[in-house]
């Protein structure tokens, strides 16, 4: 394949790739990795470094979207960026440092678990009983809207969530990966904040930490624009596309398949990592 | 008080969709003009060996986009969508600053710091 071709056919499964994303909330970025190493045989700092920045470009598009329906929180999203840029600085220093079949073995774990956190039930509503001293002073709570009018929320266990928040930065410098998952887990899980909220904010952040390890990446050459340029392009117009048809039960095979996807591509990645293959 | 914050949200949305637009563009035409030019090369990313040092730095990137490098150009792009949430930080400083809420514009600063410091390299001198 020559260079017009490769970018074509990485700029279709980027397409495809961001389109599914987009619908099943698991974001494109999670398999371009594993695709552009599996089937393309990139390698996988190429691959990290490609699919980092097309990670910033969803995020921010979608981030605009949803900061004019009111679910993000600006103050959560700001304090909690302070954990996830220093983790993402710290994961993306260590990506350099570890052999690149862990990398692999890590991402198909990462992947596995993403995979089945999609699955898991959505939460509406948490009891408001306890207070975190912490939240009151940070003004972290809010009020975002419901079907029946504004609804007020607390924030609760903010260390712990600060603590999860630099993980899911850190695994996000680490993999390249958005780690929406992981931040939404933080945010919804361990602070109690409403999970539209917690997805809204999530992606509100998720440009910032990978801007934070984008820097490190730059620097040690991961970023080739010929291979991120058709990857942040697909990605970009499949998960506009993606948003747009976003719509609640039809989406539901697709995100059994793209699940399936992504699970057997997570099984790849250990596999070829275990065996030294990435 | 809640009117301001419903602004700021409004500007960063727009700064926010501005930004990537802007990058996206400026990727598309550094890649339509290497393809043009170079699109029968054979890609090789099998092995690595890290970018050029021109491609590692923002001012090596923008020496390229000034030496008419597609490449440089492409890599300009990305920088722009780098600058893209950085910008966003930014502008949630003065946001801050305006509502007089002294606690978040000091953490505000924390980030923005956070990301400058990361791309411009934290000393990092490449081999």
């Amino acid at each position: 394949m020559n260079s017009l071709e490769f970018s074509l056919v990485v700029g279709l499964f980027g397409a495809a790739a961001g389109f599914l994303g987009a619908l099943t909330g698991l974001g494109g970025g999670v398999v371009i990795t594993p695709v552009l190493t599996l089937l393309f045989g990139v390698d996988i700092r190429y691959a990290i470094g490609a699919t980092l920045v097309s990670v910033i470009a969803t995020s921010s598009g979608a981030a605009s979207a949803f900061l004019k329906e009111g679910f993000s929180n600006i103050r959560i999203g700001m304090f909690l960026e302070i954990a996830t840029t220093l983790g993402a600085i710290a994961g993306a220093f260590l990506a350099t440092r570890i052999p690149t079949s862990a990398l692999g073995v890590i991402l198909g774990l990462v992947l596995l678990y993403s995979a089945f956190l999609s699955t898991r039930p959505k939460p509406e509503a948490h009891s408001n009983d306890s207070r975190d001293p912490l939240a009151e002073r940070l003004k972290l709570g809010s009020r975002y809207p419901t079907p029946h009018g504004w609804q007020p929320y607390r924030v609760q266990r903010v260390k712990t969530g600060f603590g999860m928040m630099f993980g899911a930065g850190a695994l996000s410098g680490l993999l390249g990966i958005g780690s929406g998952a992981f931040k939404v887990l933080a945010m919804d899980h361990a602070m109690r904040i409403p999970f539209k909220v917690s997805t809204s904010t999530s992606n509100f952040m998720i440009g910032v930490t990978a801007a934070a390890s984008a820097g490190v990446y730059l620097n040690r050459g991961y970023i080739d624009p010929v291979l991120a340029m058709p990857v942040m392009l697909g990605v970009s117009v499949g998960s506009l596309l993606g948003a747009r048809h976003l719509s609640g039960t039809e989406t539901r095979v697709l995100r059994i398949i793209f699940g399936a996807v992504v699970a057997v591509l997570a099984v790849e990645m250990i596999y070829n990592g275990l065996g030294g293959k990435i | 008080m809640q009117r301001n914050e419903e602004q700021v949200d409004r500007i960063i949305s727009v700064l926010l969709r501005t930004g990537v637009i802007t990058a996206a563009s400026v990727v598309f035409a550094g890649g339509v003009w290497y393809l043009a030019r170079s699109g029968m090369l054979i890609p090789n990313y099998r092995t690595f060996h890290g970018e050029p040092q021109e491609l590692r730095s923002v001012a090596g990137v923008w020496k390229g986009v000034l030496g008419l490098h597609p490449r440089s150009v492409i890599q300009f792009g990305l920088l722009l969508l780098i600058a893209t949430p950085i910008a966003r930080v930014a502008f949630s400083v003065i946001a801050f600053a305006v509502q007089r809420d002294r606690l978040y514009f000091a953490l505000t600063i924390v980030v923005l710091t956070v990301l400058i410091w990361s791309l411009s390299g934290m000393g990092y001198a490449p081999r």
